[in-house]
This record gives C-alpha cells, structure tokens and sequence, in this order.
C-alpha cells in the first residue's frame, strides 16, 4: 500500500491529526464529550493506521513490544496508585478532593490522572490487540499450513483445512 | 489503615495484576501472588472478626461519597461469610499452582497467568464487597474475562479447553448482558443503583410489570452465571479442559459467588415479601436445583474422566445450593450459606487432588488412577475423604449441609423435595464408590506411569479436607456465621 | 398508536436484542456468534441510553448559558463502561477463535463436535 502517493502523502498528514486530535479528545473530558477510553482508541487508530500503510515492521518499531506491556500495566497502575495516593493522604480511596489545595482543584487532578491512566491502558491494548492479531496471521501462516498437512498424512484421512481457508 | 480494610481488600489482588505481569524472573510472579493473596486472606479473616465486634454493616464510601451518590463497599454477616472462603480458596489454589503450573503451561506465560490469576481473584471479591448494583457487573466481568483466558491456557496440553473456553464466553457474557438488562430497568424504574436505596425504593414500584421483567431478567442472568440446571453446559468442558490450577480455583469460587450475588439481589434488594417472589421464583428454584442435583449425579456416574465427573457433581452440589434457596425461609437460606461455604472447601480439596495427578500422568481418569491407591496413598485418601463429604457422611462438613437442607425443606412440608434431596445425595456413593474401586481394588496395570507424591503437592489438598473435617465436627461457628448471614436477609435462623 | 410513538426506542431496543440473541443462538459459525453477542449487547447500550433521555433536555455539559433540563448523564458512564466490557469481551471471543482455526482448522460447531468425537472415540478418553 505504501507505493500509492495518494494514501502514502494523505497518511502522512493525518496520523499526526489524528494523534493530536486524541490528546484533544483525553484532555477536555473534564469540559465536553470524551475522555479516556474514547482517546486511547483514537490515539491506537493513528498507531494502527501507520501500521497498515506502511507494514507491520515499521509499525512494530514505532511501538516496541516491550513497550507495550510496560504501557498497559504502567496505566493500569497510574489509576490505582491515585486512589493509594488519596488513602495515604487520609481520605477515602480515590477521593480526588485531598489531592489538590481545594477541592475543585483536588478534583480536576484526580480525573486527569485517572483519565491520563485509562488512555494509556486503552490505546496499548488496541495496539496491542492489531499487532498479536495482524502478525500471528503473517508469521504463523506457513507453520500452520506446514502442521495442518503433517496431521492429515499422519491420520491419513482427506481434511478439508486448504478448502476452508478460502471460503472463509 | 483499620478503616480502609474493605477497599484493599480489593485493590491488593487488583493492583498486584499489573505488577504481576511485569515480572519476568522465573517464581517472581508466583512469588507475587502468594504474597497477595495471603495478605488478601489475612484482610478478609480480619473484616469478618470486625464485623463480628461491630455487629452491623461495616460501609466504606468510594471517593468520599455517601451513599446513594456515590458507589460504597459493605461487609455485612453474608459478605463477611463469602470474603474468607474466596481469599482462602485462592491462597491455598496458589500455594498449590507453582507445581500445577510448571507442569501445564508454557513457562513464557506464568506472568500473564498469574496476571490473570489475581484478576480474577480480585473480580469475586469485589463482586461479594459492593454494594451497587452496576458495580457487581464491573467485577463480574473482570472476574469472568480473566476466567476465559485462564481456561483457555489449558489448550498447551489439551486443546479442547478452546472450544470450551470460547462456549464459556458467549454464554458467560449472555448471562452478563440479561443481569445488566434487569439492572437497566431497575435504575429506569427507582433511579438509583445502591442496593439498600433500591430494596427501599422497590416498595413504590412493586406491581408494575417493568419490575418482574427486571427480577426475570436478573435471575436469568444469574442462574447462567451459576450453572443451575438447564443452563449448566458450559460448566463440564470448561473446568475439565482448564488448567488444573484454574479448575480448582473456579470450581470452589466462581460459582459460589454468583450464588452470593443472586442471594443478595433476590432477598436484598427485592425481598422475601416482594409479591409473587416466594411463590413463583422459590417454587422455579427448587424445581430446577432439585433437576440439576439428579443431573448432575446421575451424569458423574457415568462419566470416567475424574475432572468431567467431579465438574457434574458441582452441578448437583449448586443445584442442592439453589434449594436452600428455593425454600424462602431462614433455614434455607441458612443452608445454602453452610453449603457454599463446605462445597468451596470440598471440591478445592478434590480438584488440587486431582490436579496433582493429572499433573504428572497427563489426565485423571479412572484408568489413570488403577492402583494407585497403594502407590500415592495420601493423595488418594485426600479424594476418598472429599468425596465422602460430597455425600454427606458425618463427621464431614458435607454432612452439616445436608443436614440443614433437609431440616429447611422439612419445615416447609416439602416431605417428596427431601426425600429426593436423601436419595440423590446417597447416589453420589456409586460414583465415589467407582473411585475407591478403582484406585484401591485394581491392580496397577504394566506400563502406567510411576505415580508420586510430595508434600508440596498434597498439603494445600489436605488444608481442605482438614478444614472439612474439621466443620463438621466442630461445626458450631460456621452454622452461626451462617445464620448470622442468613439473618441479614430474611430473620429468625437459628 | 400512541404507545408506538412514545416508545418507539423499546421496540428498537427489543428488535435489536433478539436479533442477536437468535444470532448467538442459531449459528453454528463461532464468528457469526459473536457478531450477535455484539448486537445484543448494542441493543442494551441503546436501551440505557435512550432511557436517560429527557424530553427537551440537551446533552449534560455545564456551559455559561442555563439551561432548563439535561439529559441524565448516569446512564452514559454506565454505557462506556459496558462498552469498554463488550471491547474486552470481543477481542477475548475473536482470540479464541484464531486460536481454535489455527487448532482444529474450522470454526464451525458441527464439524469442531465431530473433531472432538473423534478424538475421543479414539482412545483419549481411557
């Protein structure tokens, strides 16, 4: 797909929008419609994008696998730790008020980490979610043909598994 | 830290799951659980004698809000009953998971097993801790999507555990999706989510049809997350398929929470005087608990491979459970309690049993454990033990339950329901019967697998089958906490 | 007629919500099971959401002009969290089902029944 000037130029200018737009959609969660999980979808999708343009080499280099785990469970952690940091400055769990000199101000603090945590969660699992599927399919397609072939010469029985693959 | 007891006891095993997969080092993860789930059994221990000392509801507001605004955590005598027999059950399951799983499951995903592992952990004891309704769907989900991809990590040595575990998910999520269906129209309907403002604001709305539509709907949902009869299928394949280590941790808690739940929704929230609930629902109950322990046992005797059979004879035990519940009295509500609580401890024991011997000869069946009564002797005492309680012999805790459920339905003049309650309970002999046949009355066929046994393996299985013995000898502590819980819905058990 | 017109979304609702489940029900193809699994979930987001509509109320955001009715923004919290579950729920069940291809060669319900009957039969089960 990248030989194409119209989709390689048009990807190339919309998957910073894109990206921006995310930042966009995470931040004013507090003031109009979005937030976390709406963001880290927008934000997979330029990952996603890039990804399908440009072949997966590119795209898994763009966003390491290491990374990608470190990501999740940093977001995941993100959001419990504010709700500990809450609990050890003497409130309830996850009680925003405490965390900021007044209230309104502990309270838009909360969110914004809270919010920051889900939408590094989200997006890495989408990326995440693209990369296991999208290069299992690649990667293991011989291996399967390879094993499917072994078992049928072994059991000596005609199974249908080449036919099946084309209908569905 | 005192007051903030019931939130950890949550967020340990939930926060521990990240962590967990991170780690990278070889028992680092399992490592991390052990210490989790000790600590999270250690906090549940410590609720219940607060609890206790306190005598009411302990409440714990999330995010400072009271409570209709704002989601809040109880412990009152039911959830203090349901919280240590989950934390136990896991912190004994993960004592006994390093063998299990070394020896099922590729060592590259132990992380993201145990990460899993304590997902699901977490998932039932929020769901037993909360007291809003939405928020028991939360942690039913995290619980159950952590339970999908835990019986699907069976199919490194079994890959029919796929299969079942994608039949799981959709009939999991279509249980889900009915109890969020019947929370929607609870909430159209008081516009409130709390349990306690709902069973107060239930009494305005109590005979519009939007309101049994919702109890249908809820009770539908939760009946497929129990596996009572007919909507038992996806139970068999699942446990049998899964990991060892998965199997005893499911079998002896996943069920018994949405049998919490279901207690708390239909006896908390609608109520025993709630029109038309003690007849039609308790009478549907019994009916179908009744149905399912027949099923259940008839099924598990025919079957040979020992986690298929044992996964039948929890369909029987959930269906006794739903008797207890089908009673609509103190008693019976009592009884179901007893029961949980014995048959978590029960089939744990069992399954661990089990999984130490599937571990090492591939599968357990009855052809695997010919003889090897004389060979692995404790671990076979531990299954003759637990199955022994599965009938109900005295001095086992199966016994005190038992006891309890025919008490409750014979103050009810159910004089058939009990009968058939004695009967399918002596009918779990025959295939307990097979087991001892044929473990200690074969000989070891030439050319079967060497079987072992070491204390690693069988000492979690023998925490359990103590603790059996142990109830139902000394049986009066968990009878009153049972009644204590049992009086939190419906008073007057003793 | 007037009960159509004011309740049209529960007809809506009820339309898409046995769709689905007869979808998840009928079809012997996993993939076609979960495309109503999605369904029936869509028909409860639709069914929370148009609930917390209020007649002539707009969307809950606070803005310097007053307003005289919002629309109950409960329901929409509660909607992306069943969505974010359904997103889970589906990425899990499309696994699955990568997993069982690359296993068994099909997804379809009866011949993964007559492969693993077969299995069986052949002596797996002693």
């Amino acid at each position: 797909m990248q030989d194409d000037p119209v989709i390689r130029v048009v990807a190339k200018v919309m998957i910073p929008t894109v990206m921006l737009f995310a930042l966009y959609v995470q931040f004013h969660g507090d003031y109009g419609p979005g937030g976390g999980f709406q963001a880290g979808v927008i934000f997979a999708a330029a990952f996603v994008l890039n990804a399908m343009i440009f072949g997966l080499n590119r795209g898994r280099h763009v966003w390491p696998a290491n990374l990608n785990l470190l990501a999740v469970c940093a977001g995941v952690l993100l959001y419990g730790l504010t709700g500990v940091a809450s609990m050890l400055l003497g409130e309830n769990y996850l009680d925003y008020d405490v965390l900021g000199a007044t209230p309104q101000a502990g309270q838009h603090i909360g969110i914004l980490l809270v919010e920051f945590g889900v939408g590094l969660t989200v997006a890495s699992v989408m990326v995440a979610l693209f990369f296991t599927f999208a290069g299992r399919m690649t990667h293991n397609r011989l291996l399967d043909r390879m094993e499917a072939q072994d078992k049928d010469a072994k059991r000596g029985a005609v199974k249908e598994v080449p036919k099946k693959r084309s209908r569905t | 830290m005192m007051q903030h007891l019931p939130i950890l006891q949550i967020i340990v095993p939930l926060l521990g799951a990240p962590l967990a997969a991170l780690l990278r080092g070889r028992d680092l993860a399992w490592g991390l659980a052990l210490l989790l789930t000790g600590v999270a059994f250690l906090i549940s221990v410590v609720l219940f004698g607060q609890q206790k000392i306190a005598g009411e509801a302990l409440i714990y507001e999330l995010g400072g809000w009271p409570a209709p605004i704002g989601i809040v955590y109880v412990i009152d005598a039911a959830s203090a009953l349901v919280l240590p027999v989950v934390s136990g059950i896991a912190f004994v399951a993960t004592i006994a998971a390093r063998r299990l799983v070394e020896a099922e499951i590729d060592a590259r995903d132990h992380a993201l097993f145990y990460a899993a592992w304590l997902l699901t952990i977490a998932g039932m004891l929020g769901q037993v801790t909360t007291g809003d309704a939405f928020n028991i769907f939360v942690f039913l989900e995290i619980s159950s999507l952590s339970a999908y991809a835990l019986v699907a990590m069976g199919a490194g040595r079994d890959r029919r555990a796929l299969p079942a575990a994608f039949n799981y998910l959709i009939l999991g999520t279509v249980g889900a999706t009915f109890y969020v269906i019947g929370v929607g129209l609870l909430y159209m309907l008081t516009g409130t989510l709390n349990l306690m403002d709902l069973s107060e604001r239930l009494a305005d709305v109590e005979s519009t049809r939007a309101v049994f539509t919702a109890l249908a709907f809820i009770a539908l949902g939760l009946f497929l997350k129990m596996a009572l009869f007919p909507l038992h299928f996806w139970l068999v394949p699942a446990y049998a398929h899964a990991p060892s280590a998965v199997s005893a941790l499911m079998a002896a808690t996943a069920t018994k929470v949405s049998v919490y739940v279901l207690i708390r929704l239909i006896f908390g929230v609608f109520g025993i005087e709630f029109p038309g609930l003690a007849d039609a629902v308790g009478l549907l109950v019994l009916t179908l608990g009744i149905a399912g322990a027949f099923v259940g046992t008839l099924a598990a005797i025919l079957e040979t491979d020992l986690k298929k059979l044992f996964a039948q004879s929890s369909i029987a035990q959930l269906g006794y459970m739903a008797i207890g519940i089908g009673a609509m009295s103190a008693t019976g509500l009592a009884a179901a309690f007893i029961h949980l609580f014995n048959h978590a401890l029960m089939k744990g024991a069992l399954f661990l049993a089990i999984g130490a011997i599937a571990a090492q000869a591939g599968r357990a069946s009855m052809h695997t454990i010919e003889g090897a009564g004389r060979q692995i002797p404790i671990t076979m005492t531990a299954i003759l033990v637990g199955g022994l309680a599965l009938i109900g012999v005295p001095l086992t805790a199966g016994f005190i339950s038992k006891l309890y459920l025919i008490r409750a339905l014979l103050e009810q003049d159910f004089w058939m329901l009990a009968g058939l309650t004695f009967i399918s309970s002596a009918l779990a002999l025959a295939y307990v019967w097979k087991i001892i046949e044929a473990a200690w009355l074969k000989e070891r066929p030439e050319g079967a697998p060497v079987l072992t046994e070491s204390p690693v393996q069988y000492v979690p299985a023998w925490l359990m089958v103590v603790a059996t013995i142990g109830f139902g000898i000394f049986s009066a502590p968990l009878v009153e906490a049972a009644c204590a819980a049992a009086n939190v819905f419906i008073g007057g058990a003793r | 007629m007037s009960m159509l017109a004011g309740q049209w979304n529960y007809f809506l609702v009820i339309a898409l919500m046995m769709i689905g489940f007869y979808t998840v029900i009928a079809r012997g193809n996993m993939v076609k099971k979960m495309v109503g699994l999605t369904i029936f979930q869509t028909s409860v987001f639709m069914l929370y959401i148009s609930m917390g509509k209020i007649a002539n109320g707009t969307a809950p955001i606070l803005t310097d002009a007053a307003q005289k009715a919002y629309a109950n923004p409960l329901p929409h919290v509660l909607i992306l969290t069943a969505i974010v579950v359904g997103v889970a729920t589906t990425a899990v069940g499309y696994a699955l089902i990568i997993s069982v291809y690359e296993s068994y060669g099909t997804i379809e319900d009866d011949e993964l029944i007559k492969i693993i009957e077969a299995e069986e039969d052949e002596g797996a089960d002693a």
